[in-house]
């Protein structure tokens, strides 16, 4: 175990975790709550022969970053709520083209320009849907600074492995908070490279032609493979291409790379849920103050329990299912009008058990919100 | 090497109309990139969406089609993680200038060594002949059926105010000048612009009464001149060609190299 603790800002864990991850290009544009993450990487990348570059907006960060990608960097951008609305159209451009590279969103409240500095979780659907076609995406949340450094780079080894964009979804309250970070040490938590071509100089070198395991290795621009990549529908080439099979066949391999590996993708926490009669389950920030609820409920010998999320797409069905099974209630947390208690309904049977605990108004969610939420759904009144 | 060996055959034929200014500008561009001797494997090009984006997908390099617009954004990425490669980037004047108009000024004022390319066919040739911004004053396109009333860009004056250190340029007509600008331009440390003004008889040619190619690069012939050219006295509406700004300034991926070299120095 690392003796490094660092007393840290969330969006400092994340910036430790993308360099611990490998991360040696970034670039952003200057927004709250997620400034730091640009503040903090402008002077610690150089530091270690890494590039960082101020674009002159969200979108031209988000394609920055998609280029440093193919020359076979590690890359990052980091942004909120209207940055992400902006960063949209390439981000589907990295699903399409499958692009290795990760955006952290520090969620504030929208829509618009809504409340900068504020906490929401609003962005919870807009992740899973924000960019225009049918595709499939990977959001990780954390609730903690311990966990913002973990899901940075996990993110980072998701991203790399499957050649996708993963999408950071903290929030303002993660993101400005301090508490502590234990370093990890160099190798303690595992680091995934990206696949690379093994084929020659001088054979043929089909960029989007998969393996049998169904993975596409890469080959860096400057390197001796010269192909196209493009954002329209393309052959094994990366040549466009119209032919019904060739659009057919992508766009299954785009959906399916992530959805048939949702339960490998899904990281959560669980706190006494084995036999919670009244189950919470929430995610980020708003996950702290479940823990709390759960754990005083605990103490007075009521059987509560907390799944945490930090896998929030793809939505892992099975999980919610099975680990909700014996509850009576199941009470989703978050600060929101219910986006992911939306999925939670999808995912357990008899969803009338289903209940939202959740505030709007910018105020971090306490644990006595949540408590009032509970004495309303039990009958208890306020 | 040969034309050919530098083609994608693979994926012609191409998909311009019979007539089109932007094979001329392939053609120029290749024998340029051809004199210069520059591998094909140090060779970024990079392209956004339109007729003018394809061109990059039929080079061998390593070519990069991506968003309307976004050509240079994405370029910046490539540049600045790999600084000793040759970032080429071919744009429209839509592309560029309408919808791209925000990257193409920073790009230019940041002064990173990419070679922007506007093949200017002054219409959204793919869409089918809408105005782009630089149409004109007074032109017919399909969204401007009583004339448009848009002014037009000056892509010169524009690129060099932006902070470009080489502005030039050339039309199709003009294809010798085509290769020896790019050359220059590609050569250029710094963020250089060259405008090659392309004809478009399908759309542009057509709704504005230009007859066919050969009529459009004939005009293109008649309404140019070389910069400070006497005809140029005598005629000011005459559209100045030849290479209008060279200049040095810091280029951005070189800076950027300092600053880590301060970073590490702990300055």
């Amino acid at each position: 175990m690392s003796q490094n603790i660092r007393f840290v800002q969330g969006n400092e864990a994340c910036v430790e975790g993308a360099l611990y991850a490998g991360l040696n290009f970034f670039a952003g544009y200057p927004i709250t709550p997620s400034t730091e993450i640009a503040e903090l990487l402008s002077s610690l990348l150089p530091k270690f022969g890494g590039k960082f570059i101020q674009m002159e907006d969200e979108i031209a960060s988000m394609c920055a970053i998609i280029g440093a990608s193919l020359t076979g960097c590690k890359v990052m951008t980091a942004t909120s709520g209207p940055g992400f609305s902006l960063k949209q159209e390439a981000l589907g451009y990295a699903v399409m083209a499958e692009i290795p590279c990760v955006i952290v969103n520090v969620q504030r409240g929208g829509p618009s320009t809504g409340i900068p500095t504020h906490v929401h979780q609003g962005d919870v659907n807009q992740a899973r849907w924000g960019t225009h076609g049918d595709h499939a995406i990977v959001a990780l949340t954390a609730s903690n600074h311990q966990d913002v450094f973990a899901m940075t780079v996990e993110a980072f080894n998701i991203a790399e492995t499957y050649r996708t964009p993963v999408i950071l979804l903290f929030d303002e309250v993660v993101g400005h908070m301090r508490e502590p970070l234990v370093l990890p040490e160099p190798g303690e938590i595992p680091i995934v490279d990206r696949l690379r071509t093994s084929v020659k100089q001088g054979v043929n070198y089909h960029p989007y032609l998969a393996r049998e395991d169904g993975r596409l290795p890469m080959s860096d621009f400057g390197g001796v493979h010269r192909y196209n990549v493009t954002g329209l529908y393309h052959d094994m080439w990366g040549f466009p291409s119209d032919e019904p099979r060739v659009i057919h066949e992508l766009l299954r391999h785009l959906m399916d790379k992530i959805e048939n590996r949702t339960n490998e993708l899904a990281r959560f926490k669980e706190f006494y849920t084995e036999d919670a009669e009244c189950l919470l389950i929430s995610y980020g920030s708003s996950a702290r103050s479940a823990r709390e609820v759960v754990e005083k409920q605990r103490q007075r010998g009521e059987r509560f329990g907390l799944l945490e999320l930090q896998t929030i797409w793809p939505f892992p069905y099975d999980l919610v299912r099975q680990k909700a099974a014996g509850a009576r209630i199941i009470v989703v947390v978050e600060m929101n009008t219910g986006q992911l208690c939306q999925s939670v309904r999808l995912a357990v049977d008899r969803p009338e058990r289903v209940f939202l605990a959740n505030r709007v108004d910018g105020v971090f969610i306490s644990p006595e919100d949540i408590r009032k939420t509970l004495r309303l759904i039990q009958g208890k009144g306020v | 090497m040969a034309v050919k060996d530098y083609i994608r055959e693979r994926f012609f034929p191409h998909i311009w109309c019979a007539g089109c200014g932007h094979g001329i500008i392939l053609n120029g561009l290749i024998r340029a990139i051809d004199k210069l001797q520059i591998p094909k494997s140090d060779i970024v090009m990079v392209s956004g969406i339109g007729c003018s984006a394809r061109i990059a997908g039929y080079l061998d390099f390593h070519t990069l089609h991506t968003l309307h617009g976004r050509a240079l954004a994405f370029a910046t990425g490539v540049k600045l993680s790999r600084p000793e490669l040759n970032v080429i980037v071919p744009m429209g004047d839509g592309d560029a200038l309408a919808i791209g108009g925000n990257h193409f000024i920073h790009a230019a004022r940041r002064n990173i060594n990419i070679t922007a390319i506007v093949m200017n066919n002054r219409i959204y040739g793919m869409t089918g002949g809408q105005f782009s911004p630089l149409s004109g004053y007074g032109t017919l396109a399909s969204t401007a059926p009583y004339t448009n009333v848009d002014q037009t860009f000056d892509v010169v004056a524009l690129a060099a105010a932006a902070g470009a250190t080489f502005v030039a340029r050339s039309t199709a007509y003009h294809v010798q000048q085509v290769t020896e600008i790019l050359q220059e331009a590609i050569l250029h440390n710094g963020f250089s612009v060259v405008e090659i003004m392309s004809q478009c008889p399908t759309y542009f040619g057509r709704k504005n009464r230009q007859g066919d190619a050969v009529d459009m690069l004939k005009t293109m012939q008649k309404i140019t001149t070389p910069i400070g050219s006497k005809a140029k006295e005598q005629n000011p509406e005459l559209i100045e060609r030849g290479v209008f700004v060279r200049r040095e300034l810091p280029e951005y991926c070189a800076a950027y190299d300092n600053v880590i070299q301060r970073a590490k120095e702990g300055k």
